[in-house]
């Protein structure tokens, strides 16, 4: 097991190097952020004066050495925007993203699993062929036009639902602001989940369905049969479990992935996330806090494969993570 | 009354090109504690045979006529839940691929604990009693370690005779034993046969065993079916059929025996192949390939004559028994 972790570790640092460089050298080419810092009134040889002394004028190895030893000390350097560290300034912002796509996360798994184990097992009904060709048309819509449609019914026909916001959050342990324990903040979080679970959805549910129906042509369900055991008991349990594992494999890739779509429903709904906070980013060329971003965002995306391998070792007998006979 | 009888039975596979039927006007009967041998050519219909007869053929396969009667219940039109008490029961079956049978993902103890409480109500523990009991009779050493290791941590011939063991777990009537040796390594699969009938002979098993070795079944089936193309072609006890094959077919299998070759000479071997289930001819199925082949092979389907103690499906073993007849008959219709 600790084998296991120290090697996912340093593949995490190879991970993390990678990313770094990549967004590091991208910031070169996404706009002077002296536009941003200062106004207008700037004569252009004090504009050459502080970009000397922020080092923007250094060659790109300097800026990326200099940057890289203030990171592995924590310091992913100041927004220029909010004059404050980035990475405390996405840290905040991170609370609000990680509960959009744990909504979306529980969404997907409520819906998928038991409409994927329907289908699978009576392919022939109309219900599974309405959920096949919806499932369809539910890829093929982007999400921006989910979340307007999803705005325009039950924010504003039926008023139901709040269309942008967190709503009423609460500090938990100091750091982490909540929305998940007062009801107002329950309800904001349920369109902006539905938005990031209608990607997510359709593609679980066709997952699931394919690797069901050929689990269940398998021949040790069908010697479940033989057995005399009952169908709820091969579905659930001798079928389900084999179905699952290819499932959480990718499932954990598309959580991932999720955090990314992020950006998008965010926007949509003023969603105060890491994903809002980026697309401001860079709207005002904040090189500092796109860098951090893109380093927290692959930071999450090895957490959550690390996860699924763990869960993976978990389920599936057959891999031994502890390395223990 | 036979333990089992099948009367008529016909399996069709409703396909996109129209249906084929993979199983013809299958009649035959099993005793209590007999040994039943079905022999053919792979795609004869043995292991859809053995599948039709506890009604678990995979879609989009059906029984389209006949019936499996088994203690007065007909199984091919039994309701599901009725059917799922008989399945690993009353009648159990032992699959051909011992790395596929078992589910990798469940311990061996809860695939056996699980179906000892299908059909019994019996509390985890009994039933892992039972297991290990079971597991020893079919010589698993260190029997009770394996009830709580998952299959890929096995071999083989231990998983076959741990599907052995399943089968045998609720004391049936009938074990359906489709191949049971041919995924295994040569060298183990005398051992596991013996194993295998020695305790169905024990336990007062009848046993249907489906393979395509010759050799085994004439030495331990008391009664074998020969199938082409989906139909039984000739049906009796063994030893005649071994000694005095009737059916052209049959003669032909037994002829390509390598125990039967001269040495420095070439196997001898059926020509052709069998058609496929789509396309078989009029009349005689085997007629294409028989050597012996008339003018109403190829019109009228053979019926089954009786001929010692075998039933045979053969106009020339027709011909023989009622001559005379039969030649009155052809030349009235001419």
């Amino acid at each position: 097991m600790i084998a296991f972790f120290v090697k996912r570790f340093f593949q995490a640092v190879v991970v993390m190097f990678v990313i770094s460089l990549i967004s590091f050298s991208i910031q070169d080419n996404l706009g002077d952020p002296l536009r941003e810092l200062v106004g207008q009134a700037v004569s252009e040889e004090e504009r050459q004066t502080m970009r000397d002394e922020m080092g923007l004028n250094d060659p790109f190895l300097v800026q990326y050495l200099r940057f890289a030893k203030k990171a592995v000390q924590g310091d992913l350097g100041n927004s220029y925007f909010f004059k404050k560290p980035a990475f405390e300034v996405i840290m905040k912002k991170l609370p609000a993203t990680l509960e959009l796509v744990f909504g979306a996360t529980i969404i997907i798994v409520l819906f998928s699993v038991p409409i994927g184990v329907y289908s699978a097992i009576h392919p022939e009904k109309w219900f599974s062929k309405t959920v096949m060709g919806l499932s369809i048309v539910g890829i093929s819509i982007p999400v921006f036009l989910t979340a307007i449609g999803l705005i325009y019914l039950f924010a504003i026909e039926l008023n139901w639902l709040p269309s942008y916001g967190r709503g009423e959050t609460t500090s938990v342990m100091g750091f982490w602001e909540t929305g998940l324990l007062s009801a107002d903040g329950l309800r904001h979080l349920i369109l902006p989940s539905f938005t990031l679970a209608s990607i997510m959805l359709p593609l679980f549910i066709r997952l699931i369905r394919a690797e069901m129906m050929e689990v269940l042509q398998s021949e040790y369900v069908k010697f479940a049969w033989a057995k005399g055991i009952s169908p709820r008991r091969i579905y659930f349990v001798h079928a389900l479990k084999n179905t699952m594992l290819p499932v959480i494999t990718v499932g954990g890739v598309q959580i991932g992935t999720m955090v990314a779509y992020t950006i998008l429903t965010e926007t949509v709904f003023q969603w105060p996330g890491m994903g809002f906070l980026f697309l401001e980013a860079v709207n005002r060329v904040d090189t500092p806090l796109i860098v951090a971003y893109l380093i927290v965002v692959g930071a999450i995306f090895v957490v959550t494969n690390t996860l699924v391998d763990l869960i993976y070792g978990l389920v599936n007998p057959t891999v031994n993570l502890a390395g223990k006979k | 009354m036979p333990l089992l009888e099948v009367n008529n039975l016909e399996v069709c596979f409703g396909l996109r090109s129209g249906a084929v039927k993979a199983l013809r006007d299958v009649s035959f009967t099993l005793e209590r504690g007999e040994r039943l041998g079905v022999v053919g050519e792979s795609g004869a219909g043995k292991s859809v045979l053995g599948f039709s007869i506890i009604n678990l053929l995979s879609r989009p396969g059906h029984i389209s006529a006949g019936n499996v009667n088994f203690e007065g219940k007909d199984l091919a039109s039994l309701a599901p839940e009725e059917l799922r008490s008989i399945r690993g029961n009353r009648i159990s079956m032992i699959f051909q691929d011992p790395m596929m049978t078992l589910n990798p993902v469940l311990t061996i103890g809860v695939q056996m604990v699980e179906c000892l409480q299908a059909h019994r109500q019996i509390s985890t523990s009994d039933a892992k009693r039972i297991a290990l009991k079971r597991l020893q009779q079919v010589q698993i050493p260190s029997a009770e370690k394996r009830l709580d290791q998952y299959p890929h941590e096995l071999s083989g011939g231990m998983r076959q005779r741990i599907v052995i063991a399943i089968g045998l777990l609720l004391d049936p009537d009938i074990i359906i034993a489709d191949e049971p040796t041919t995924a295994l390594d040569v060298t183990i699969q005398a051992e596991i046969m013996d194993l295998m009938l020695n305790l169905c002979e024990q336990n007062n098993v009848a046993l249907i065993l489906i393979t395509h070795d010759l050799g085994v079944v004439s030495q331990v089936t008391q009664r074998m079916l020969v199938m082409y193309a989906g139909r039984i072609i000739e049906q009796g006890p063994t030893k005649e059929i071994i000694n005095d094959a009737q059916h052209p077919y049959t003669q032909g299998l037994m002829n390509a025996l390598p125990q039967m070759a001269i040495p420095g000479q070439k196997l001898n071997q059926i020509k052709g192949t069998m058609p496929p289930l789509q396309n078989i001819p009029t009349g005689c199925s085997f007629n294409p390939r028989c050597e012996y082949v008339m003018d109403i092979c190829t019109k009228k389907l053979p019926p089954f004559t009786q001929s010692g103690n075998c039933l045979v499906a053969c106009h020339m073993v027709a011909d023989s028994q009622h001559g005379p007849q039969q030649e009155k008959l052809r030349s009235e219709e001419v």
